[in-house]
């Protein structure tokens, strides 16, 4: 072993000048898709320097804006996190009738065109739609307000957390469950002591995606919001409106903070793939 | 069936607590059409300054912009407009087809409800490299030609309108030959965005095509941002005169109860002070003296109305714009 002849080709990886190829390919495709527009991003955004950008991003509408997006991402992934928990707890311990219409109905999400995602509402609760004239007569606003953007916002990520779950739930199997049940555990202590405990690293993750997605979510919000300033605007709408009207420092402020956030995403991303890798679940992802 | 009522009327409340709480306050909405809206900043903060100083309180007004046939759908579709101002009539109607508006619009504000007019014209790069003059150059087949789609923007049906009353003029109207020439121009887009400011986007920003059918404010507004180093004006020989319409709509207003302020948001369009902030964003004012040191920069074109050639949007808009439409025809024909 020690006295292997330089000249010998290592079965074990291919030739170096392959190796470098691919390595570069790859870091040459990623320096180019994702970090070049990331760095133009918050250069665009500080071009004016950090008095303009702070600025673009103190002004009423940008702030209310943010504060949307906030407030539709608080509402929508914890209804998400527990439809998730439920969905995945059902598919992955009990057997049922329609168990895989039930799962291809979780992904028609990911499947369909945000677009499609924002009509299906207004087809519904317009004014010319199914339910629309009804609710207007009880003085109801779903679309072209927060109610409308709210829905088209849990449509769009309600795969997250159930796909994230649903296989890990399924390898653990029911065991521990069963075991708990039998030593006499309720059913609530149970899932919180012994399924909670083993889900939670795909569950944190599974809202982290949830969560990036809903708070970046363009297509069917665009469709819903009636593009209101100040009032229905959310951040990804408002970096459109706001580059559409030639004030890109505060359009590129505004996309920059959702950059921060997708940057914050992948560093959780990987602190929690970190941790699983490490094994402190207890069992392996 | 009592306390169910109860519960749907306090989710409703819940709902609608932003307005509830604008008891003292005015909030209307403008939704308007895409190149206004620098024009409707300023008309607001104008509108709210003379509306505080007649002692009525005060008023806020929000805006909503997009492509005018997009956004006329969002009314139609529950967006709550106290006001539409959009690109053309056809649009407003389409409002009034579904009760939302009082059929006989038009005629409740003066000049065909359309407090300031405009038109449309050629945005080149500067020094004009593929040498474009006339609508005719438009259809030879070395110009790309930048303009938003006649489906969903107001502004791309005045250009499609524009073209066509031209190839009237000079083909002695001939009505086949005029096709042929618009499907010409169109063949030559390489992309159809849905809004005009969409359009001007895609030219000055990411430097697609040759020449941007505009809005004339919309041309002059580019070049005021973006640099006379970069962007010129060419002025056709013949073109349409584009007049974008605005009217209250009644279904709103009356359950909002807000007539008042947004009869007087709309009127507030044809006084003096109106007119002049219309010109200082290039829109053509319909009185002549407002705004004189900025209607000198517009230049004199010989312009035809849709009436005149058209018989009107209703007819334009069946012929030219519905399913099945020419423009359908010649579209699909370039493909």
């Amino acid at each position: 072993m020690a006295t292997r002849p330089r000249s010998a080709v290592d079965a074990r990886t291919e030739p170096s000048p392959v190796r470098w190829l691919l390595i570069t390919v790859a870091l040459l495709f990623v320096a180019i898709f994702i970090v070049l527009p990331l760095v133009s991003v918050f250069t665009e955004a500080l071009r004016q320097g950090f008095g303009a950008y702070f600025g673009a991003l103190a002004d009423a509408d940008a702030r209310a804006a943010i504060g949307l997006t906030l407030t539709v991402a608080a509402i929508a992934v914890p209804l998400n996190l527990v439809f998730g928990v439920v969905a995945a707890w059902a598919i992955a311990k009990f057997d049922f009738r329609g168990k895989s219409l039930l799962i291809t109905f979780i992904d028609l999400p990911f499947s369909v065109s945000p677009v499609i995602s924002g009509l299906i509402y207004v087809l519904l609760f317009g004014l010319q739609g199914w339910l629309g004239p009804f609710l207007s007569e009880q003085g109801f606003k779903i679309i072209f307000a927060v109610p409308g953007i709210v829905l088209a916002t849990i449509f769009v990520t309600f795969p997250f957390v159930a796909r994230e779950l649903i296989p890990l739930m399924q390898e653990q199997g029911t065991d521990e469950e069963e075991a708990a049940l039998v030593l006499g555990a309720s059913g609530w202590q149970t899932f919180r002591r012994v399924t909670l405990p083993n889900i939670r690293w795909g569950l944190l993750y599974g809202v982290l995606l949830c969560n990036a997605r809903a708070m970046g979510e363009f297509g069917a919000v665009s469709v819903v919001s009636g593009h209101i300033r100040g009032l229905t605007n959310t951040m990804p709408l408002h970096v459109e409106i706001l580059y559409n009207e030639y004030n890109f420092v505060a359009s590129f402020a505004v996309a920059s903070l959702l950059a921060l956030l997708a940057l914050v995403t992948l560093a959780a991303k990987s602190g929690i793939e970190w941790k699983i890798g490490r094994g402190l679940t207890g069992r392996g992802h | 069936m009592m306390q169910r009522r109860t519960i749907l009327l306090s989710g409703a409340a819940a709902v609608a607590l932003p307005r509830a709480a604008a008891a003292q306050q005015v909030r209307l909405l403008n939704v308007s059409y895409d190149p206004t809206r620098e024009l409707y900043q300023d008309v607001n903060a104008a509108f709210a300054k003379s509306w505080s100083a007649q002692s009525k309180g005060s008023i806020t007004i929000q805006q909503s912009h997009g492509g005018s046939g997009r956004q006329a759908r969002s009314v139609i579709d529950g967006l709550e407009a106290d006001v539409v101002t959009l690109a053309l009539a056809y649009d407003i109607d389409a409002i009034a087809e579904r009760g939302l508006i009082a059929t006989d619009w038009q005629k409740r504000l003066p000049s065909n409800s359309a407090p300031y007019t405009s038109t449309i014209v050629f945005l080149v790069r500067r020094g004009n490299p593929k040498k474009i003059k006339d609508w005719s150059d438009l259809a030879r087949s070395d110009i790309k030609v930048i303009t938003p789609n006649p489906k969903t923007s107001g502004g791309a049906r005045w250009n499609y309108l524009a073209a066509w009353g031209y190839a009237l003029r000079t083909e002695g109207g001939d009505a086949a030959k005029a096709e042929k020439f618009v499907g010409e121009i169109f063949a030559n887009a390489p992309v159809l965005d849905t809004g005009a400011r969409g359009s001007t986007v895609t030219f000055v920003q990411r430097g697609i095509g040759d020449v941007l059918l505009a809005w004339e404010n919309e041309a002059f507004l580019a070049i005021n941002e973006l640099g006379k180093d970069k962007l010129e004006i060419v002025v056709p020989s013949v073109s349409i005169l584009a007049e974008p319409p605005v009217a209250v709509v009644d279904k709103v207003v009356d359950r909002r109860g807000t007539r008042a302020a947004a009869q007087a948001y709309l009127e507030f369009l044809y006084t003096p002070a109106g007119q002049e902030i219309a010109a200082k964003h290039y829109y053509r004012p319909r009185d002549s003296q407002a705004g004189a040191k900025y209607t000198a920069a517009f230049p004199k074109i010989d312009l035809f109305t849709i009436d005149q050639v058209f018989s009107g949007w209703q007819t334009a808009q069946k012929t030219h714009f519905a399913d099945g439409g020419i423009f359908d025809r010649l579209y699909k024909r370039k493909r």
